[in-house]
């Protein structure tokens, strides 16, 4: 038996411990604020927190983060204020939006880190993150935005 | 991006009939609140518009089931005052949920924060076309939507007028209230609710449209797209994420090849698999058959994982059929030697043959544009609960009234036995204007007796898509002595789009002849366009902006060829080609005008030329840019709007590319909302610049080569635009919405190559630019 700790909840697993995180976290656990978008880390859109890092979680199997604590954009923050949320909000960020819980968690994780990132820091962290439909300047923006006081 | 002008292929015309397009319904009032879900709350009761008063004609009559404009259908207020309205397009990323309801809300004095918005299931009887393609949403909606407001607004201060006993020209809807300033009394829109449903429709003729100056919202661009909060807290609901009681999860293997057949398969290794249920054939058509499933091999699990997994273990032989010697290397050549020998003319002014022999000078462009997969962020994905003749899907899905049409023909049941609910779709761009993930899960919820999600994954959907054309483009421009381009013969070849539908296709249809090759806009004396046969040898589709890719690829580039070759400024030679203003009427039989009559959307050089002068003016055009650095232009009219772009390029010393500044004005009509407009526009740029870079589908013995993102790149944030403006022609009162969402796309290739010969003295006609620049 697996267990974790999703968005502070104890969650437990007794199937195949390979099964990617994000598909307990869609199928299993009922959580599909994140994403698939590629099945192989290419694209971004499964990223969640495993404790204070961005992981993509369509590579990460409900095995590796056995006891470890995990986040997703359910539990960014409570009532959806984290100020990385406020900040895409503010900008308009999102088209279709099916990147974007993706986008804020690694936006969250890039600011946890570093809490004053340049605009080219915040290209290249954002750089695993793919958005087809192209917001990409406002992502940018407001990743500073986020990184300045919302 | 439709086939109306292929009555038949596409949707059945004889059934539904032209005449038709204009809803005559009748539409209980109890079936509207079912349909609504409304509980105790009152419909604004009207007779259904049996015509409409447009200021300005569009093709929105044309399109299967046409327009309807009636206020019971998309308007409900509640005693408590919340005002419902239905969004019956899809919405994937253009803001359209937000746009066609604001409209509405606008035009009836509602106030936005007490409106709520309703996504409509596939129904166009009931809600008039719903076919979210094209760039036809606004620019179909915009007057409807105006008139759907207008008549509930009227029907809420007749009802006020009654109850105060005044006339109703004394009272007036302001903000959610109908108001009598002259005994300062006011009710609001819930208590007047009830009364305003037993008012009679005023007649459209009658109505009184709001004045422009008054507006709160259209044109302002301050409003939020309804969804915003629930994207960034992972609520939003998208195809992928609907979960009923009791429902499996299955992902397929198909063929892969267009047009192969499984021939067996061995399940056993699949079935070990832990949380792998069963394995299953899934119904497959011959191809070419419009949007029905390939067929092949279901895996069902518990979870996706468990399915993928499963998948990955099965044993397939497959038989590829015809088309497995498909190889784009020598495909190319094929298109490249017919793009050299005269084809089909689709469009002849004066003698091109005897202007290009007698010509000073002779430019040759060929240009080539390979496969491209649309890879939304959203794979293709659908939930289908099948229970006996009846069937439910959930569905990420561009056309609910097509998916609805194809699942009842495909199941073999009444139309009516089937309901299509509408998620938000993550990402579109014509993919999803195809339904045949929606049937593959109709199928096998049929055959399992339970709800299905049917999952596609990214390999999936750059495998067994239906891709871009690939396209070989070749012009020849004559100039005289003094320069002045007196001949121009653009031969197109590429696999139609019909062939999706018909077997045996060989020419471009009218609509893609009428997208950048025909109605070509420039003033030149002697033209031939000519369409080379082509055969498609796999699933080609709609992408957005569809043939005006390859077009505007085409023919703007070779207006930076011709700069070049006389040394003129490129800005110069674009505006000395589109020559005076005028109305452009190309010497073609029934030109493809994006289904929009001549009359409203005429090809009017004012405004070609207005957009380049506006981006120019913007844009700095001639500003000095560093060494190494480049400024191209490219303009293009395409979804009966105009998009001029401007781009600044850097290559460093081993062809490494930038972006720096990206411009681009649009003249799109009338607009409602700038700021989604914006978004559109910035996000096109990325498009055209991932197109450009790395765009390219290929096939090697009937199979395409590419599986993922790290093969089928797109541009990703840190090599994006540094900065995207937009600048949008403020339109003239009478000027009719055009398109938004697709031509963005077509200007922005050929002003990059413009802007990359400006920089290094290399012109690149073949996409992708891939490593061209590093040699």
């Amino acid at each position: 038996m697996i267990k974790v700790k999703i968005n502070g909840q104890e969650q437990s697993w007794d199937g195949d411990p390979d099964l990617p995180l994000l598909w307990f976290l869609r199928d299993e656990a009922g959580l599909t604020g994140t994403k698939f978008g590629c099945g192989q880390a290419l694209c971004g859109s499964c990223t969640v927190i495993v404790d204070k890092e961005a992981v993509r979680s369509c590579i990460t199997s409900i095995n590796d983060v056995a006891g470890r604590e995990v986040t997703t954009i359910e539990g960014l923050h409570p009532n959806g204020d984290h100020p990385v949320q406020k900040a895409w909000r503010q900008v308009n960020v999102p088209q279709c939006g099916f990147c974007q819980a993706g986008q804020i968690m690694q936006a969250a994780a890039l600011l946890m880190e570093n809490p004053k990132p340049s605009h080219d820091q915040i290209r290249e962290a954002m750089s695993g993150n793919i958005c087809r439909c192209g917001c990409y300047q406002r992502i940018e923006n407001a990743v500073h935005l986020a990184s300045t006081g919302v | 991006m439709n086939f109306i002008d292929n009555p038949g292929k596409l949707r059945d015309f004889q059934k539904r009939g032209f005449e038709k397009h204009i809803k005559v319904e009748k539409v209980s009032r109890r079936s509207i609140l079912k349909g609504l879900g409304v509980t105790g709350g009152f419909v604004l009761a009207a007779p259904v518009m049996t015509r409409q008063a447009f200021a300005y004609e569009t093709g929105a009559g044309k399109m299967p089931h046409g327009v309807v404009v009636d206020p019971r259908v998309f308007v409900s207020v509640a005693p408590d005052g919340v005002v419902t309205i239905v969004g019956h397009r899809s919405e994937m990323g253009t803001g359209v949920r937000t746009s066609l309801p604001l409209i509405v809300a606008e035009e009836m004095e509602a106030d936005w924060s007490r409106v709520k918005v309703q996504q409509a299931h596939g129904d166009e009887v009931k809600f008039g076309n719903q076919d979210t393609d094209g760039s036809r949403s606004t620019r179909h909606y915009l007057l409807p939507m105006r008139q759907i407001g207008a008549s509930a607004r009227t029907m809420l201060e007749q009802a006020a007028a009654k109850r105060w006993g005044v006339p109703a020209t004394e009272v007036k809807a302001v903000n959610h209230e109908v108001v009598h300033s002259a005994s300062d009394r006011k009710l609001g829109f819930g208590e007047l609710a009830a009364d305003a449903a037993k008012e009679s429709v005023p007649a459209i003729e009658g109505l009184k449209l709001k004045d422009a100056k008054d507006f709160r919202y259209l044109t302002k661009g301050q409003i939020g797209i309804v969804d915003l909060h629930d994207i960034t807290t992972g609520k939003a609901r998208y195809g992928a994420d609907v979960r009923l009681p009791g429902m499996k999860y299955a992902v397929i293997a198909r063929p892969p090849v267009t047009g192969g057949k499984l021939v067996s398969f061995d399940p056993d290794a699949a079935l070990k698999v832990p949380g792998v249920e069963k394995v299953m054939k899934v119904q497959g058509w011959p191809w070419p058959s419009k949007f029905q499933p390939l067929g092949g091999v279901a895996v069902i699990a518990r979870n996706t994982g468990a399915a993928i997994k499963g998948r990955n273990a099965l044993k397939l032989v497959w038989d590829d059929g015809a088309n497995a010697k498909y190889d784009s290397v020598a495909f190319r050549k094929e298109l490249e030697e017919a793009s050299r020998k005269p084809g089909l003319v689709v469009r002849r002014e004066g003698d091109a043959d005897a202007a290009l022999k007698g010509a000073d000078k002779v430019i040759v462009g060929e240009y080539y544009i390979p496969h491209l997969a649309h890879v939304s962020m959203e794979p293709p994905v659908a939930v289908a609960d099948v229970k006996g003749d009846k069937a439910e899907i959930w569905a990420p899905v561009q056309s609910p009234g097509g998916t609805r049409d194809d699942v009842a023909k495909t199941l073999g049941i009444p139309e009516g036995n089937v309901t299509v609910n509408v998620t938000l779709l993550g990402g579109g761009f014509g993919r999803k204007s195809k339904c045949d993930y929606a049937l593959e899960a109709a199928l096998l919820s049929k055959e399992l007796g339970a709800p299905v999600k049917v999952q596609w994954t990214r390999e999936d959907d750059i495998q067994n898509g239906f891709l871009h054309t690939v396209s070989a483009e070749r012009i020849e421009a004559g100039l005289d002595k003094s320069g002045k381009v007196i001949a121009w013969r653009h031969r197109s070849v590429a696999p139609s789009i019909a062939s999706t539908f018909a077997a045996g296709t060989v020419h471009q249809a009218p609509f893609e002849i009428g997208m950048g090759l025909a109605d070509m806009p420039f003033e030149i004396a002697n033209i031939s366009c000519e369409n080379p046969e082509a055969a498609a040898h796999t699933r080609i589709g709609w992408f957005r902006s569809v043939s005006n890719i390859p077009r505007a690829f085409a023919v703007q580039s070779m207006v930076g060829e011709i700069a070049q070759a006389t040394g003129r400024d490129q800005k110069d030679m674009l505006l000395e080609l589109i020559g005076s203003p005028r109305i452009v009427e190309p010497n073609v039989k029934d030109l493809w005008n994006y289904g929009e009559p001549q009359d409203s959307y005429p090809i009017d050089t004012a405004r070609l030329r207005k957009v380049v002068e506006l981006v120019a003016e913007k844009g700095e055009w001639g500003r000095k840019v560093p060494k190494g650095h480049g400024l191209g232009i490219a303009v293009h009219r395409s979804f009966v709007s105009y998009i001029a772009t401007i781009v600044e390029v850097a290559v460093d010393d081993k062809g490494k590319l930038t972006v720096p500044r990206v411009d681009t004005a649009i003249d799109c009509g009338t607009y409602v909302n700038p700021e989604r407009i914006a978004s559109q526009i910035e996000g096109a740029a990325i498009m055209g610049l991932s197109l450009a870079k790395y765009g390219e589908i290929s096939f090697r013995d009937g199979k395409v080569q590419q599986k993922n993102f790290d093969d089928f790149q797109v541009v990703r944030i840190d090599e994006s635009p540094v900065v995207t403006n937009v600048y949008i022609v403020p339109p003239a009162s009478d000027t009719p919405p055009s398109g938004v969402g697709e031509p963005g796309v077509p200007p922005f290739a050929p002003a990059l190559m413009n802007a990359i010969f400006a920089a290094t003295g290399k012109r690149i006609r073949s996409l992708p630019i891939g490593k061209q620049l590093e040699a």
